[in-house]
């Protein structure tokens, strides 16, 4: 194999899998063979007795549950007569209103909207999604889990997320037995963090609604849905016992979505030949049926099934929007892990991410991927810089905020010590210090050697055995003092009462105003309309941590500040044909004391002095206070040489060899990547000059080599640089000798 | 104001009284009529359905924890038989949740005809 191929399998995009489209194994995204053509047959009792191509007798459950409870007979005639492409360009059209859509799309069967939504082409997608979601204002969600179940660390890392932006945060576990613990730690840690944060634990259903119904969490999402009959039974529930369970839920006060996502019954050996997205159409259309607020999916853990086959990616994203057009909260996968590529994996998220969605993520892994045990996820702990930088770059409500490092340290102790005192109070764990400590600290669990496992699974036997709810919870933290949290978590308790969170893509703001397609509509009319990054929040998502100001820069190379150099008087024109001027710009020693490589101003000087030497020359500093331009610099200074050859030096470190007959623009040699020089290049620069000056031949020295993203890493410094230069210009001042105390 | 399932005043329902042990858990539980009020919300916002899943879980919330739970259980594939799915409906309907049991009498007969009762001979 040739040296470009070998190369270019190493990347890590070739990790991933790619499958040849397979109609008989459900590989295809679109338009399977097998795919239904629309129909849909409505007797004079308003019975549907045919769906998409199938008669009532024939009906699978999840036709069944469809047909009785999930479409809209009063729309149905209109929806299913419109033309696709037609009907398409009305979900693009920002004259025709979200409102409009919804209408028409309930009358829908499976197959007509899935035949609909194939025509969008991805930016199509972008404009849709942002007209149609359900909530004005994204949001996102974080898993926050660990390999240990540390209550300790849950705590610390929930109060994280809170504090990074999330509004829910998921949670599961690696042993079943330590849900109960689980949700009570994160529960509290997300309290600590922010009020309102909205928590779940997903487990096996029966056990997960028993932790809703004691309070301990605050909201479910893993209640699952498949596209066929087998795969549903394999799952050991039914459309019925799933509604069921979505009624529980509500009669508990409790919010939920559905889970689906293309790709899963593919993975599972059932798809019946049929695509993914014509399948998920299905569970989009059963979760609406049952009366489900909302629907994770776009693939979820099949992600990477769907992405493995031509339109895979847009397909997950048309899933997200086929909720939308539902009238359902979307919570838009970027879940699962499907690419080993950066670049693939920020692919498939970023038109969601530019679109808005009620939930970017359904899960962002805010802790480490080896902790996180739904598996990576498509955006882990080492990414939440990117993601806000993203925010910035894009100005886009990516739902996180920025969260200074004092801030994140002081919430980190207080939920850690919240959950040691609350466990001690009810009798669950003590926990040692050292514990307490390094979890506080900990970027991971593998920073949390003295965690221990059983105390988790203790703590959550006596949590179900003695019955504590969160009633018990909040008690337990009044008690210790966390009055603020104690408060917190009955707000969300009282919550369960009012019910408005039950209403369709729910959150609570801080304030604990709900806002939801009730509250804060979505009213995306074109540009101009619907929801803008302004104000307070624009001001969040400007505002990264690692911004710097010219003020900031200019105090920073105060600091390397060196009496060594020093104005000995006005510069004169020189006679020792040994001599070679070396031209600094205005701002060196004055302002500037640091080059971009990190080396001093005093220590390039130095060096390029000592390479004159080594070649018999004698270097003579000048400092010209007239212009920036570095040829000009190098010039002016030549023109005062004795030997008529001048280095130019600006202080962030660019350095030439320029000539006192030649323009300013034509320079002998030229160190243009100041960030890449370094003392041995600067010495060497210094000899070169010599030899110019004597008419030796010079040595070629070469520019190094550097693969970073130079320009990116130091441009905004050079900006401010530039500035801080043009402040100390001044042309009365004339050429300044400096003296260096070597 | 709104009223917990208990009776209570929702506002009352403060850490102060929490701190006296004056707070039961169904003073944090939803009252049915809430419930009834968030199905006219949500059919107001073009979502029918999920007013009858709000007017299915206001029947339910008068029902304890363990029934709640064993009734999922029993519409769980294959659990069930046609005749206790017929007799749970028919409990459910005599306290007047009659909104879940034409859910379970429905569920019955998609069961039958897809081969998802239990067999009532093991």
């Amino acid at each position: 194999m040739i040296g470009r191929f070998r190369f270019m399998d190493e990347q890590p995009v070739n990790l991933d899998g790619f499958a040849i489209e397979d109609m008989t194994l459900g590989l295809i995204a679109f338009g399977s063979h097998s795919d239904p053509s629309p129909s849909l047959v409505i007797d004079d009792n308003g019975v549907v007795i045919e769906l998409d191509g199938r008669a009532a007798a024939d009906f699978d459950i999840v036709d069944s549950f469809i047909a009785a409870h999930g479409i809209d007979i009063d729309s149905s005639a209109q929806a299913m007569a419109l033309d696709d492409v037609e009907f398409a360009r009305l979900l693009v059209d920002v004259n025709v209103t979200r409102a409009e859509i919804v209408r028409l799309a309930a009358g829908a069967t499976p197959a007509k909207l899935a035949q609909v939504l194939a025509l969008l082409r991805p930016a199509e997608l972008v404009i849709a999604m942002t007209k149609m979601r359900a909530r004005r204002t994204p949001s996102n969600q974080a898993h926050v889990t660990n390999r240990s179940d540390d209550p300790l660390l849950l705590a610390a890392d929930a109060a994280t997320a809170a504090a990074f932006g999330f509004r829910e945060i998921e949670t599961t576990v690696p042993v079943l037995g330590d849900a109960p613990s689980n949700a009570v730690a994160v529960s509290i840690g997300s309290a600590v963090g922010a009020a309102g944060v909205l928590v779940q634990c997903s487990v096996e259903e029966a056990l997960e609604l028993e932790l809703g119904m004691a309070g301990l969490v605050s909201y479910a999402e893993t209640v699952s849905l498949y596209g066929t009959e087998q795969i549903f039974v394999d799952g050991d529930d039914t459309p019925w016992s799933k509604a069921f369970l979505t009624s529980a839920y509500a009669s508990r006060g409790i919010k939920m979505r559905v889970t689906s996502g293309g790709g899963s019954e593919a993975l599972m050996g059932a798809a019946e030949h049929r695509s993914m997205f014509y399948l998920e159409a299905r569970c989009v259309a059963l979760a609406r049926a049952m009366g489900a607020q909302g629907v994770q999916n776009g693939g979820i853990d099949s992600a990477s099934v769907a992405g493995s086959v031509p339109g895979g990616v847009r397909s997950l994203m048309a899933e997200n929007l086929m909720v939308m057009v539902r009238n359902l909260e979307a919570c838009t996968g970027n879940d699962a892990l499907m690419s080993e590529s950066d670049v693939r994996r920020t692919s498939r998220t970023h038109p969601i991410f530019i679109a808005g969605s009620d939930f970017v993520c359904s899960g962002f892994g805010s802790i480490q991927r080896y902790d996180n045990m739904f598996g990576p996820s498509q955006w882990n702990s080492e990414d939440i810089d990117d993601y806000l930088i993203m925010q910035r770059d894009w100005t886009v409500d990516g739902g996180l905020r920025s969260a200074s490092e004092e801030h994140v340290a002081a919430l980190r102790r207080r939920a850690a010590e919240a959950v040691r005192d609350v466990y001690q109070w009810l009798g669950l764990a003590d926990f040692g210090h050292s514990w307490v400590e390094q979890a506080i600290d900990a970027a991971g669990s593998k920073d949390v050697p003295a965690a221990d496992l059983m105390v988790p699974l203790e703590a959550s036997r006596i949590i179900r055995q003695s019955g504590v709810t969160m009633l018990d919870v909040v008690t337990a933290l009044d008690a210790c003092g966390y009055t603020l949290e104690a408060g917190r978590l009955l707000d969300m308790l009282h919550a369960r009462v009012k019910g408005d969170y039950l209403q369709t893509a729910a959150i609570f703001d801080e304030d604990m105003n709900v806002l939801s397609l009730v509250t804060d509509p979505n009213d995306y009319a074109g540009p101009g309309t619907g929801y803008e990054v302004i104000g307070e929040r624009l001001v969040e998502i400007n505002n990264v941590r690692q911004q710097r100001s010219v003020g900031q820069l200019r105090a920073e190379q105060a600091q390397g500040f060196s009496a060594a150099l020093r104005v000995i008087g006005r510069a004169g024109i020189g006679s020792d044909p040994t001599e070679v001027t070396i031209g600094v710009s205005a701002a060196t020693g004055r302002h500037i004391w640091t080059t971009l490589s990190g080396l001093s101003v005093v220590d390039v000087l130095d060096e390029l002095l000592a390479g004159l030497e080594e070649e018999g020359c004698r270097g003579r500093i000048v400092r010209i206070n007239d212009t920036v331009d570095l040829g000009m610099i190098g010039l002016s200074a030549a023109r005062l040489s004795g030997s008529g050859i001048a280095i130019g030096l600006q202080a962030k470190g660019t350095a030439l060899i320029h000539r006192r007959d030649l323009s300013p623009l034509a320079n002998l040699e030229l160190y243009s990547v100041a960030p890449t020089v370094t003392a041995e290049l600067y010495r060497a620069l210094g000899s070169n000059a010599a030899r110019h000056a004597k008419g030796a031949t010079p040595e070629p020295v070469r520019n190094p080599y550097s693969d970073m993203a130079i320009e990116a890493r130091f441009h905004t410094k050079v900006v401010s640089l530039v500035a801080i230069e043009r402040t100390c210009l001044d042309p009365t001042l004339g050429p300044e000798e400096l003296e260096l105390q070597r | 104001m709104t009223t917990a399932r208990s009776g209570r005043d929702s506002q009352s329902v403060t850490l102060d009284s929490v701190r006296l042990g004056e707070v039961g858990i169904d003073d944090v539980r939803i009252h049915p009529d809430t419930l009834e009020y968030q199905a006219t919300v949500a059919e107001a916002h073009a979502n029918p359905q999920l007013a009858a899943n709000l007017r299915r879980a206001a029947e339910l919330s008068s029902l304890a924890d363990a029934e709640v739970m064993a009734i999922y259980e029993a519409l769980r594939p294959r659990r069930s038989t046609a005749t206790e799915l017929e007799q749970l409906a028919q409990s459910l309907s005599d306290r007047g949740a009659i909104r879940n049991a034409a859910l379970i009498r429905e569920a019955a007969q998609t069961y039958e005809r897809r081969g998802l009762l239990a067999d009532p001979t093991t």
